[in-house]
């Protein structure tokens, strides 16, 4: 009875979406005064024309393949986690916690010891929602949201007065020592073109780990049948005796561990040190990344790394073309995030009016 | 409206509707195969057949949810293009659906306006339904009370009110799909009444149904289908019921279950004042006692809403109770972790749910999915966590084999299958179980009568393994057919036990009402 083939639905529509979005943005590019076709080619090949230009797309993607799972996981339960942003900056706090505070004897080592603490720290913030909303009923996208600001202003007070260096101005942690720096795509990838200055690192291969970890809990596990069937109704799941408060927490810790396991990627790969607001957003674009991938981790890491090239390939343009500011670099990120994420009814139906004529007319 | 005034002059007007070859398909399954069907004006059409045979989508065809592939509609005598149920309103057909479709929370005012107001201002469209809905009340006993919620209205009421919005609209065609459905009896009278007294003033009513007798008693004209095409369309006074059911089924079908008598074992499950107060505080159980033994079938009749489901419910494990129950001699837990779906099914009780939509599929899961549902758990389907996915797809193929569902591919949603086959899927899974107690609720609820002969067999059959078996229903064809002993709700109570043979449908509808004639 489904109106679209399954292709139209994982391939094409975020295709059209994709194409929608340029096209406004080109529309507001050309306002500017500027040359839309040049300002998309300069955004392309800086972001995937070069090794540098991948060794910063793929690094971004890495964030956004995290965040975009947290929200997947959560999503399969019908409900809405908007605080990944939050728990990932939570999870710089486990993370640097583990990296500066236990002498690790070598990186792999320390990986471990970093996602573990990152992970716990990121559960431990959204368990709190979580119970609420299992236990009192309390909207799980108002107390997420809620607790993203609680965490930012939480992190910021730790980092002016615990965690910063004394006598440093920075509100920054010291940097973390050299055993658990993680090998960058320069140690490992050298041979690819990758240089020096990339912040592409192995947390890569933990996110990619991630996904086909969260495809094997969702559609393989005796958890993921009982997660999937309470987010399709939760009166049928009472009936098969699963209990919705255990669902609730686990599928809320399952996303904030991953949410926090971010911070692998940004904190301990690249900053090697945590600063204030170590996220930058990457919590939020998660959202629109798992709309997108609808939330199937296959669909995850494409979006992910879609966005991974609007981030990088933003930044070239900002720097190329002086036009074409850093608020008009997000408006393009916004609009894309806003027909992909936002306004997929608004391609859906007229395609499934299309495909129900064409097939009417085949039959 | 012009023809019904010309009414005396038998001048041939055209036919009310009028549907010329219609097809639909989806996917690879014709629900719809060519079908032309003539509805006269001022007449009630019934229209039966299985589940599954096309009765529902060609009455969304004609309600403008589907758009037919092939095919012509006529309203009138004037081809009619119907792309939404607003341009049916505008043909004039009114649908009141199986499953009402009212803002609990609104009125019965504000529910008939809901959609239909004449302007920005409320007020003016509020007056003029008023006066719309006393004039109606007079003339067919439509009465509701305008200012009534409608959470605060039975069904029957409810019923009431999704005509009227449809007279509202100015229907002069209305299709009904399984009215009768949530009704007692004489609610039930009740309706059929309302309907004639409609088609006596010229308007055309089309009856979905699966009861003959229904069939029998209101209609002037019947169409069957059988697998996505009409077989048969005959005058109600020319037929009988047998016949009908062989148009439907295809072949001879038993209208009457066959059983022997019970072999009773020793007591199964025995309740012992058990209580349940539901979420806002209201007492819904007051003190249920009562037994099942092995080998029998305990039929629990009642008008829905005196506690029946409750009574399911506790014992099913989906809400808590207080008082006793033992399962072979030993005590269930009534609250409590332990008192939840899964420790029910490991102790032995599998439960067959009223509302199949709402408790007993995931109408988005494929069917194998929903074969695992409630026991998703157990060491065929799950090894430390995993799901044995493949497992579970080949003994779902068994099942749907050997409970004759169709179509026989565990790779659909359970939403594609019609009701009788999601029943099927659902009994298939709960028996197959091998429990001690069986609890069914409705079990042949919006299923057609080949269907429910198999249902009603393979309930007996558990039965005869030895199995004790606690039935709600209200049907009280269905109690009497298939119950061994019938105890009788009222108002959270078993208001007294009858033997079948020993009991009327006249007193079982006193206890039903809360009279009880012998204590009198």
């Amino acid at each position: 009875m489904d109106a679209l083939p399954k292709w139209a639905d994982i391939v094409l529509i975020p295709l059209v979406n994709l194409a929608l979005a340029l096209a406004v943005s080109a529309l507001v590019i050309a306002y500017i005064g500027e040359n839309p076709v040049e300002a998309l080619t300069l955004m392309i090949s800086g972001s995937v024309g070069s090794a540098y230009g991948w060794g910063y797309t793929l690094y971004y993607a890495t964030n956004f393949v995290f965040t975009g799972l947290a929200v997947a996981v959560a999503f399969h339960a019908r409900l809405f986690n908007i605080g990944g942003e939050g728990q990932a900056l939570l999870g710089g706090l486990g993370v640097t916690l583990a990296c500066l505070y236990i002498p690790w004897p070598h990186w792999t080592l320390a990986l471990v010891g970093a996602s573990v603490g990152g992970a716990l720290f990121g559960a431990a913030w959204a368990a709190i929602p979580a119970w609420l909303q299992a236990r009192r009923g309390s909207h799980i996208v108002i107390t997420t949201i809620m607790f993203n600001f609680i965490a930012s202003a939480l992190m910021v007070y730790l980092l002016v007065n615990v965690l910063k260096v004394p006598g440093s101005m920075a509100p920054e942690t010291a940097r973390f020592p050299e055993a658990t720096h993680l090998p960058s795509a320069f140690d490992w990838g050298a041979w690819m073109g990758f240089t020096k200055s990339a912040p592409l690192n192995v947390a890569f291969f933990l996110a990619l780990a991630c996904a086909f970890g969260v495809w094997v809990l969702i559609w393989r596990t005796k958890l993921g049948y009982e997660i999937r069937a309470f987010g399709q109704s939760e009166p049928a799941a009472v009936y098969a005796g699963i209990s919705p408060t255990r669902i609730i927490m686990v599928a809320m810790l399952i996303s904030g561990g991953l949410a926090g396991l971010m911070a692998v990627n940004a904190v301990q790969g690249e900053a090697e040190r945590l600063v204030i607001d170590s996220v930058q957003g990457a919590g939020f674009v998660g959202i629109a990344v798992a709309l997108m991938g609808r939330s199937h981790p296959v669909g995850v890491v494409l979006a992910a790394l879609l966005f991974g090239i609007l981030y990088q390939g933003g930044a070239e343009l900002e720097f190329s073309m002086p036009a074409i500011s850093r608020e008009m670099v997000v408006v393009i990120q916004a609009l894309v995030i806003l027909f992909t994420g936002a306004l997929d009814n608004m391609v859906r139906t007229p395609l499934e009016r299309l495909f129900l004529r064409r097939r009417r007319r085949a039959a | 409206m012009a023809d019904g005034e010309r009414g005396g002059t038998r001048a041939p007007s055209p036919p009310a509707i009028e549907l010329r070859g219609i097809s639909k398909s989806f996917g690879p399954v014709q629900a719809n195969k060519g079908i032309s069907l003539t509805v006269a004006k001022g007449t009630i059409h019934g229209i039966i057949g299985e589940n599954g045979a096309g009765k529902s989508t060609l009455m969304s065809i004609l309600y403008g949810f589907y758009k037919a592939d092939a095919g012509e509609i006529r309203i009138g005598g004037r081809k009619t293009d119907i792309h939404d149920s607003q341009a049916a309103i505008r043909a004039g057909i009114g649908m009141v659906f199986q499953h009402f479709k009212l803002v609990e929370n609104f009125s019965v005012l504000e529910n008939v306006v809901l959609g239909a107001e004449e302007g920005a201002l409320l007020r003016p469209s509020l007056a003029k339904a008023r006066k719309l809905l006393t004039e109606l009340a007079r003339e067919y006993e439509l009465n509701v009370d305008p200012d009534a919620k409608i959470e605060d209205l039975g069904v029957g009421m409810q019923q009431r009110v999704e005509i009227l919005k449809a007279l509202y609209r100015q229907a002069e065609i209305l299709i009904l799909d399984e009215p009768t459905g949530v009704l007692t009896p004489a609610e039930a009278d009740h309706l059929f009444r309302i309907l004639c007294g409609l088609r006596d003033e010229g308007k055309t009513i089309i009856l979905i149904t699966h009861k003959l007798r229904e069939i029998m008693d209101v209609t002037d004209t019947v169409s069957v289908m059988r697998r996505g095409q009409m077989t048969a369309t005959v005058k109600t006074a020319h037929t009988s019921p047998p016949e009908l059911a062989e148009l439907m089924v295809g072949r001879k079908v038993l209208l009457r279950v066959e059983k022997a008598p019970a072999k009773l074992g020793p007591t199964v499950l025995k309740v012992d004042n058990l209580r349940v107060t539901d979420g806002k505080g209201v007492e819904r159980l007051k003190g249920v006692s009562l037994e099942v033994r092995a080998g029998e079938i305990l039929g629990v009749a009642g008008v829905a809403g005196n506690g029946q489901s409750e009574l399911l419910e506790v014992l099913g494990g989906i809400r808590p109770g207080s008082g006793s129950v033992t399962l072979n001699g030993q005590p269930l837990a009534l609250s409590g972790p332990r008192s939840d779906g899964r420790a029910r099914r490991m102790a032995g009780i599998t439960h067959v749910p009223e509302d199949r939509h709402r408790l007993g599929l995931i109408l988005d899961f494929t069917a194998w999915e929903n074969t695992a549902f409630g026991y998703h758990f157990v060491p065929e389907y799950c090894h430390g966590g995993m799901m044995d996915n493949q497992a579970l797809r080949e003994d779902t193929e068994g099942k749907m084999r050997r409970f004759d569902v169709r179509p026989t591919d565990c790779w659909l949603h359970a939403k594609s299958f019609s009701g009788g086959n999601q029943q099927k899927i659902v009994l298939a899974r709960e028996i197959e179980r091998d429990p001690d107690l069986l609890l069914v609720g409705q079990p042949t609820r919006g299923v057609d009568i080949g269907a429910i002969e198999f249902i009603h067999q393979r309930l007996v059959q558990l039965r005869d393994a030895g199995k004790a078996i606690l039935l709600v229903s209200v049907e009280l064809d269905e109690i009497f057919s298939l119950s061994d002993r019938i105890a009788v709700m009222f108002d959270g109570r078993i208001m007294g036990e009858r033997l079948p043979h020993e009991t009327s449908e006249t007193e079982l509808g006193m206890l039903m009402a809360g009279i009880d004639g012998k204590a009198a």
